[in-house]
């Protein structure tokens, strides 16, 4: 083994191997059980965005605030939402993150600073910023941070939210994570300048532009912006260019999408073969090593799944419950 | 001790003493200081009229002005509710509504049950409501039948000073989302006002006058409307109960239910447009839960189906009176 | 006949919001011979009902106002005057009388209600009379001074009447220094030191009562009789419903219940009293202070403060009423006051200073006035 030549050591490299890897599966077996009819209702995949979430969320705690959109499983485990609560709530049942009621657009978890998946585009910016007035006002050094794809960063709120938090000086954050589709429609019909970034400017917000697929230029991107939101200096926005490894819903056949293109994304852009390439070429971090989180990951989906199916469903008690904290 | 305060004042009153005491209730919204940012004075306004003047005096940062932005601010008041503070956000006119409707009930409404109980969103959302201000078609309205239809929200509409201050206290200190809809014709209204901090709790009805003979049910601005309706009615020896509902979500049907029960006659009342309306829900729960009580077909009074005119002449008669009310419970009495 | 001799009855005004009353009944028939203290109409407000006493004596020559009408405080409702007057006068006087432009407002009502600082806090108190003997009205648990609504005015007549609020009560500070009962009554010392009363007829309701009597025995040289109502601190027994239901009621439908033990007549819990209380009970404070002083003087449903033996070896004058039918403290109590003079007043409950107004009025003036 060399020296370690990465910015994090190597107990942070296996973590965020492990967080990417877990993603993936996650993922990748919901569009299994997806297709056998298991899940109900629809599910929207984070496969090959994983380095983004990874890398980002490795520099948060849990006062650090996400709102996340409808894609939001990646976001949630990388900010340490616990996965057999998440694959129960996908299932539906009681012993679900949100007892059965959100399913996979509404997954929260309040206590590890994830606001939820939402299912409305852009709706999580507001609130975000309203972490982050929150952070500021009680100066406990938190910050906000919100997740918009390509499509929701033309929303109002997403807009209103960059003059907001510029304005106001708040620690937060905006990632635009651009798969390049708004569902099926792309980024360069619906969106007229050539990069989420350059809007930064219009209002007096610094943008960066990175490779969403290369988890270290997300860490290090990341790492600067969230600094500089902590330490007084105001919200930044950071475009990540990534891709998309399914449709924009379970089912959805992707004929907008050209000849191999998904076979190529898989064969060059998958951030998890980058990763391995990375830290084994550098002669950092062991292949087998990676080889064990490998099983140990697909065993812990295994499990979460079991579970999953075999909980109980909510019970008609639990229709009418929890619509207020008090009647 | 009580001293006799307008609505308005009451309002401002409720918001000083929630500042003070709680240090987590901030107060944010259009121009609620004003001013900022310019040359001149600060608290210019304190709000477009006056509600929220001289809070920033005493409580400096804690009241911001935001931008022309209800998406954003409104959106950042539920988030920052869900992390600590307990926002109070002015949305001016709930006419504004329109613009930040997501935010209120896709998100604020949604967040404890779609999470599965696991969230608290302390947010109160104060609005003008109502019509007679000449402001026509979008600063008038009384939209509460639509956030009433909203689980998840609470919604308030006072038709006094003291409930104004009491029903505040109570929705800064509710931990469910609450809009608070304040009538811009009862700010000047005055009536006791301890000038202790109290609370008036949600889902409890004030019966305004007690009378055997007809049961009016009305909120706001129409609690007036009514009582006038039936002095006018008591000369002719017909007396009338009225029912303030004060909440419309959690709303105190029991108390419509059980005055109904003693007068036999309906007759509900609604500054809001009819078609489900606040009046047409209450009629509707009170057929099916007293029908065996009722004497006579209950009756609705409300705004016609129309956006609220400009011209005075035209707003007059949109705006329910006491002769409508008179006219429907006379037609209650009809053998 | 000068005017001076005709005499008006009018509306009475009881307490702060009372703006308007209903003539529910004349009690006497025009031409009859009334006297200082006669029960002479039924007059109803939207909080309470209650017989009204002539202040004045003579003859009622007319009935003005007619029974079943709400007329206005203030407002002319008979007309007293000796035989020698004659119809004419009266109707000139009846033509002539103004409605006092004041009447009902709340000016008029406030400067009837006074603050002092005290180290208990800030206490509301009411002063009427400017002759006679200090007495000092002591409300109970969870009243306050416009419990005795139906009695200053009379006992004003003949004495120098201070009602307060007891702190955590009305309109007086909410925050208690000691829940305890010689803090109570530590509280009411400080409250006649205040207003430099150095000896006072004492007059306490219930809980009052328990905290005059305790006055009494640690300070006894201040108080120069006790009459003890519907008294605490006589007996262990007390209705324990009665106090956990006053301090945990949210609501109306949850607080009438428990007012009905108050009163042997149920018909006068009405809508606003129970409102009155709701409000009074919604204040910030009120409802820890009430939980206190339940836990400090009624732990476990038991009076913790029983001064019946110590009363008896004071050589103060102690008078003890009760209402028979009070469901909150057994009227059987009275008898463990060995050395007082008792009277039991048939078909009143606990309120019975509300309730039997001229009679525990008439007592009180004979017990003060010898």
């Amino acid at each position: 083994m060399n020296d370690n030549v990465f910015p994090l050591g190597n107990e942070d490299l296996l973590e965020a191997y492990r967080t990417m890897k877990t993603i993936r599966e996650f993922e990748e077996r919901l569009h299994v059980d997806f297709g056998r009819g298991e899940i109900p209702g629809f599910v929207h995949l984070y496969a090959g965005e994983e380095a983004a979430a990874t890398g980002i969320m490795m520099h948060l705690n849990d006062q650090d605030r996400i709102a996340s959109t409808h894609r939001g499983h990646g976001h949630c485990i990388a900010k340490g939402v616990d996965i057999n609560a998440m694959m129960a709530e996908i299932y539906g049942k009681v012993t679900g993150a949100c007892r059965g009621k959100g399913g996979s657009m509404h997954i929260a978890d309040l206590s590890k600073g994830m606001m939820g998946a939402n299912g409305i585009l852009g709706a999580g910016s507001p609130l975000a910023c309203g972490a982050a007035l929150a952070a500021k006002t009680l100066g406990h050094g938190g910050i906000g941070m919100s997740f918009t794809g390509d499509g929701a960063s033309n929303q109002g709120t997403f807009l209103e939210s960059l003059n907001l938090a510029a304005i106001w000086n708040l620690p937060m954050v905006f990632v635009v994570e651009n798969n390049g589709y708004a569902e099926s429609t792309s980024v360069d019909y619906a969106t007229a300048v050539d990069s989420y970034a350059d809007r930064a400017a219009g209002f007096g917000v610094p943008g960066v532009i990175v490779d969403g697929t290369d988890f270290f230029a997300v860490y290090e991107a990341a790492g600067e912006i969230i600094r500089r939101a902590r330490e007084g200096g105001g919200p930044s926005l950071m475009e990540c260019k990534m891709v998309r490894f399914f449709g924009h819903f379970e089912g959805d056949a992707q004929t907008y999408r050209g000849a191999g293109e998904n076979e190529h994304n898989r064969a060059n852009r998958d951030c998890l073969k980058l990763f391995r390439a990375r830290v084994t070429e550098a002669d950092v971090i062991d292949g087998g090593d990676l080889d064990a989180i490998d099983s140990e990951v697909l065993a812990a989906i295994e499990q979460a799944v079991e579970q999953a199916v075999a909980a109980p469903l909510p019970g008609a008690a639990d229709l009418t419950t929890d619509v207020y904290v008090r009647y | 001790m009580a001293r006799n305060l307008s609505m308005k004042d009451a309002i401002n009153e409720a918001l000083d003493q929630e500042m003070a005491r709680d240090p987590t209730v901030i107060v944010m919204g259009e121009d609620i200081v004003g001013g900022s940012g310019s040359p001149g004075e600060d608290d210019a306004w304190g709000g477009v009229l006056g509600v929220t003047k001289g809070l920033y005096a005493k409580h400096g940062d804690r009241l911001i002005d935001t931008p022309l932005s209800e998406s954003a601010y409104i959106g950042a008041a539920i988030g920052a509710s869900t992390c600590g503070l307990r926002p109070v956000a002015e949305l001016m006119f709930l006419d504004f509504m329109g613009v930040c409707f997501d935010q209120i009930f896709n998100q604020a409404a949604k967040f404890r049950y779609m999470f599965g109980g696991k969230a608290e969103t302390p947010v109160t959302i104060r609005a003008m409501v109502g019509a007679g201000f000449r402001a026509a078609a979008q600063h008038s309205q009384m939209l509460t039948p639509i956030v009433t239809h909203i689980p998840g929200l609470k919604v308030v509409c006072p038709s006094n000073a003291y409930d104004a201050k009491g029903l505040l206290i109570q929705s800064i200190r509710d931990n469910d989302p609450v809009i608070f809809c304040e009538h811009k014709n009862l700010y000047a209204h005055e009536s006791d006002v301890p000038e202790e901090s109290y609370t008036v709790p949600f889902g409890e009805a004030n019966i305004v006058r007690e009378g055997a003979d007809a049961t009016i049910v009305a909120y706001g601005l129409m609690v007036h409307r009514a009582s006038e309706a039936a002095e006018a009615l008591a000369k002719e020896g017909i007396q009338c109960e009225i029912v303030d509902l004060r909440t419309l979500s959690p709303i105190d049907i029991d108390s419509v239910v059980e005055s109904v029960e003693n007068t036999g006659r309906l007759i509900c009342v609604d500054e809001a447009n009819p078609r489900c309306s606040i009046a047409a829900d209450v009629t509707a729960t009170l057929s099916q839960e007293a029908f065996g009580s009722l004497k006579a077909a209950p009756q609705l009074v409300t705004a016609p189906h129309t956006p609220v005119p400009f011209s005075p002449a035209l707003e007059d008669l949109y705006i329910p009176s006491a002769e409508h009310i008179v006219d429907a419970v006379r037609k209650t009495m009809a053998p | 006949m000068s005017e001076d001799s005709i005499t008006a009855v009018l509306m009475p005004k009881w307490g702060l919001s009372m703006r308007e009353g209903v003539l529910v009944d004349w009690l006497v028939d025009e031409g009859a011979e009334i006297g200082v203290g006669d029960e002479i109409m039924e007059v109803e407000t939207d909080k309470i009902a209650s017989a009204v006493e002539a202040a004045d004596a003579g003859i009622l020559r007319r009935r003005v106002a007619a029974a079943g009408e709400t007329y206005p405080v203030r407002a002319l409702l008979g007309v007293l005057a000796p035989e020698a007057v004659s119809d004419d006068e009266i109707d000139a006087y009846i033509a002539a009388y103004e409605l006092p432009a004041d009447a009902g407002d709340d000016e008029d009502a406030a400067s009837q209600y006074e603050f002092v600082d005290t180290a208990a806090g800030r206490l509301r108190y009411a002063r009427r009379g400017d002759d006679g003997p200090a007495l000092v009205l002591v409300h109970g648990f969870g009243g306050d001074l416009d419990n005795w609504l139906f009695n200053i005015d009379v006992l004003a007549q003949q004495a120098r009447v201070f009602a307060l609020d007891l702190p955590g009560h009305g309109q007086s500070s909410k925050q208690l220094g000691d829940p305890s009962l010689a803090g109570l009554a530590g509280e009411l010392q400080a409250f006649l030191d205040a207003l430099e009363i150095d000896r006072a007829h004492l007059v306490g309701h219930s809980m009052g009562a328990a905290v005059a009597a305790r006055l009494a025995c640690d300070a006894p040289g201040r108080v120069q009789s006790l009459a003890l109502i519907s008294a605490a601190g006589l007996g262990p027994e007390i209705n324990a419903d009665y106090i956990d239901g006053f301090v945990d009621a949210e609501s109306r439908r949850e607080l009438k219940p428990v007012l009905l033990n108050l009163f042997a007549d149920s018909e006068l819990v009405s809508r606003g009293m129970v409102d009155d209380l709701l409000k009074y009970k919604r204040i910030d404070g009120v409802h820890e202070a009430l939980q206190q002083l339940a836990a400090s003087l009624f732990a476990d449903g038991r009076q913790q403060n029983l001064l019946a033996a110590q009363i008896a070896e004071l050589s103060i004058p102690t008078l003890v009423i009760w209402g028979t039918e009070d469901r909150v403290i057994p009227p059987a109590h009275a008898q463990n006051a060995a050395v007082a003079r008792i009277e039991q007043i048939d078909g009143a409950g606990h309120m019975v200073q509300m309730e039997q107004a001229s009679r525990v009025n008439a007592l009180i003036l004979e017990h003060v006035l010898g």
